[in-house]
């Protein structure tokens, strides 16, 4: 029983990232119609960012945790004004190819300076060691990044539900056309959003450095299983993505614990099943069947 | 008449030397040699060998002609490279091209062991020599052996050999092994297995793990979970994934719980990715080290000032294939494939990378002595990259799989 408690906490860490960087996407997504395949990219930059801070300025996890965001967020601002924003309306398959290249382009940029070997980076002294959580003991630094990333899901959600800003993104991502045919601006709000999707993401990276490996192709790897998740939980759902995140994780983690061998199809076998019976995803807006 | 049978007999006689067959005393193709690098030169692999390795050809390539001069079979020696991105396919269309349209007498290194196994192909079809590297696969050597292929630095069966073996004989009896689910790490599971069931151990539990995986918590705990508790934790990941794994296998803090850690291959690369303590007191096979004697040392610096890194086995090995083919061709005068394969076969030689280096005759496999090393703790490293510390020796005739097991026919 104990073992089956911490195959599910280990599924849930795992679900942390795939949930932050799902919730990024899920906003992006619904509020620019942009399937944003540099996600990866700016996951994996998250991650550099902090080991170049730390490497080349002495800066610490703690301040990276805040600056890498920020930075991030302001490189995805741009990255929104002086490329996306020219593809708006076109086919979503010229913002494919864009954001693929983003992702080509950054990854090579990073390669070239760094190589593809993994960088070093240390867990932060304070959160080293192993913690006891009763049933079980469990690395402390993992479950600082499960409590992060729930944190910062709750804290998004209230946001998007409690406030005026919350309402006018939440109608726009759902109902673009008609918010704006409300007297909203939805424009002045791509910007930011992209900037906020693209902050998180870099979250999920500087949190990942101390325990997962630094190199270039590791958002790669990563932004494939995303993908996954946000088509369970409906594209363009917020709710639906972050929840479908921890439960892939969940899923993969159990899936290795009990058939290894078909752990890694476990995600799409599950996206299969979700897609045939309800095609929008779990929580997907149901015009999409049409 | 008689002046003009004279006249007859010096002309033929003329033509019989310049306008006769090439015979093996003589000629090269073109005039020249071109020893053609294909491998990663931006995935996974390019740290450990790519670009590098390219620049330790061109190492062997200066010293050869130092050591000739004018007696050098030729003074024309090129290197050409090609990336195969890591593709079975790709490799074996750049081999093609290498052979055909750049001359190439040898093609050299070729990691991936799929990709090395079609490249073999093309080097059986086209007669051509081909020296493999960094792919780990036994099969280059057994089964899919060809007459014009050679494999060099190492094989799953010496890493499993010299780890496998030496950790059991320690006393870890009872291994956990996790293997990416992919036919390297398959190929090494098996080859592992055999070496610990041999040395009287036991691999009670063997998991393939998705490949590839960020997230190794579920075997690690299984791992804790265990009973009875295993001695040792065997991972032959590689890479990204063998990061991933270390990492996590610290945090989990197994080391402490008393199931050490030990791993199937690894680089000098790898370890200079976590830092040395991540690894500390984890037991390997090496196939070379850059900080084992003065000779060694001396060809890392020369390296270092060139790429300003030092060199893994990889780059070593490429140094001293490509030497080793050269000093073969200056042997034989020639660089007719056929001639070439004669002078190596049962060769044996002494260089920076090979000690008790012999290349055998039925197999083709490239036996030298190899090493078992452990990762130093942070406390006793004094210099970059002087990582490892060497446990022991393992004889050339020791390290590899003896002819008799390899089930190569040349046919």
């Amino acid at each position: 029983m104990t073992n089956f408690l911490q195959q599910c906490f280990n599924g849930l860490v795992s679900g942390s990232f795939y949930g932050l960087l799902a919730l990024g996407l899920a906003v992006i997504f619904g509020m620019l119609g942009v399937v944003n395949f540099a996600h990866g990219a700016f996951y994996m930059l998250g991650a550099f960012g902090a080991y170049v801070l730390l490497t080349e300025a002495g800066i610490d996890f703690w301040l990276a945790l805040v600056c890498v965001p920020v930075l991030l967020a302001v490189f995805g601002g741009l990255v929104e004004r002086f490329l996306v924003r020219w593809l708006t309306g076109l086919d979503p398959l010229y913002n494919f190819l864009l954001t693929f290249g983003i992702t080509l382009v950054l990854q090579d940029l990073v390669k070239r300076e760094y190589g593809v070997a993994s960088q070093p980076y240390p867990r932060p002294a304070a959160l080293s060691g192993t913690l006891d959580l009763g049933l079980f003991e469990y690395p402390t630094y993992q479950v600082f990044a499960f409590a992060v990333s729930v944190t910062l899901c709750l804290a998004v959600w209230l946001l998007l539900t409690r406030t005026r800003i919350g309402l006018i993104v939440r109608a726009s991502t759902e109902r673009p056309e008609l918010t704006g045919a409300l007297g909203i601006n939805v424009r002045r709000w791509v910007t930011p959003v992209f900037a906020f999707g693209v902050g998180l993401a870099g979250l999920a990276g500087v949190l990942a450095a101390p325990m997962r490996a630094v190199n270039p192709l590791m958002g790669a790897d990563m932004v494939i299983a995303v993908f996954a998740v946000v088509v369970i939980g409906g594209l363009g759902s917020i709710f639906g993505s972050v929840l479908a995140g921890y439960a892939v994780g969940l899923l993969q983690a159990l899936g290795q614990l009990y058939v290894p061998g078909l752990a890694q199809i476990l995600t799409f076998v599950l996206m299969a099943v979700v897609l045939l019976w309800r095609p929008s995803g779990l929580f997907g807006r149901e015009e999409a069947r049409a | 008449m008689r002046k003009t049978a004279v006249l007859l007999t010096g002309a033929l006689l003329l033509a019989g030397c310049n306008g006769g067959p090439p015979t093996a005393s003589g000629k090269l193709s073109g005039d020249k040699l071109v020893l053609g690098v294909l491998n990663d030169q931006s995935g996974i692999y390019a740290d450990l060998s790519g670009k590098n390795s390219v620049e330790a050809v061109r190492m062997a390539v200066e010293d050869f002609k130092a050591k000739y001069g004018s007696k050098a079979v030729t003074k024309n020696i090129d290197v050409v490279t090609a990336d195969h991105q890591n593709k079975s396919d790709v490799a074996g269309s750049k081999a093609q091209e290498l052979y055909d349209r750049n001359e190439a007498d040898v093609i050299l290194d070729v990691p991936q062991s799929a990709s090395a196994l079609a490249v073999a192909k093309v080097a059986k079809d086209k007669k051509k020599l081909y020296f493999n590297i960094t792919a780990a696969t036994t099969e280059l050597t057994g089964k899919q052996c060809n007459k014009y292929t050679f494999h060099y630095a190492y094989d799953t069966y010496m890493l499993a050999n010299g780890t496998g073996t030496a950790v059991t004989q320690q006393g870890a009896k009872n291994w956990y092994v996790v293997y990416p689910d992919y036919a390297f790490g398959q190929d090494m599971q098996k080859s592992f297995t055999a070496a610990v069931e041999k040395a009287g151990g036991k691999v009670g539990v063997k998991d393939p793990t998705p490949f590839p995986n960020d997230n190794f918590s579920t075997f690690l705990l299984k791992a804790q979970n265990m009973n009875p508790k295993p001695d040792v934790l065997g991972t032959m990941q590689a890479g990204g994934d063998l990061v991933n794994l270390v990492k996590q296998y610290n945090e989990f803090g197994l080391r402490d719980k008393g199931i050490k850690l030990s791993v199937g291959l690894m680089f000098l690369t790898d370890i200079h990715s976590l830092g040395p303590d991540a690894f500390a007191g984890t037991t390997f096979t090496d196939a070379w080290y850059w900080n084992f004697d003065a000779k060694n040392r001396e060809f890392a610096d020369r390296f270092m000032k060139r790429t300003n890194t030092r060199p893994t086995f990889a780059h070593a090995a490429n140094y001293s294939a490509a030497l080793q083919y050269l000093e073969a061709v200056q042997r034989a005068g020639t660089d007719a494939s056929d001639d070439v394969v004669k002078t190596l076969e049962g060769h044996a030689f002494e260089d920076v990378f090979a000690r008790g280096g012999k290349i055998r005759a039925e197999d083709h496999r490239v036996i030298h002595d190899a090493y078992l090393a452990e990762v130093k703790p942070k406390s006793a490293v004094t210099e970059a990259w002087d990582y490892e510390k060497i446990l022991r020796t393992i004889p050339a005739a020791e390290a590899f799989r003896p002819v008799g097991e390899s089930g190569c026919t040349f046919s």
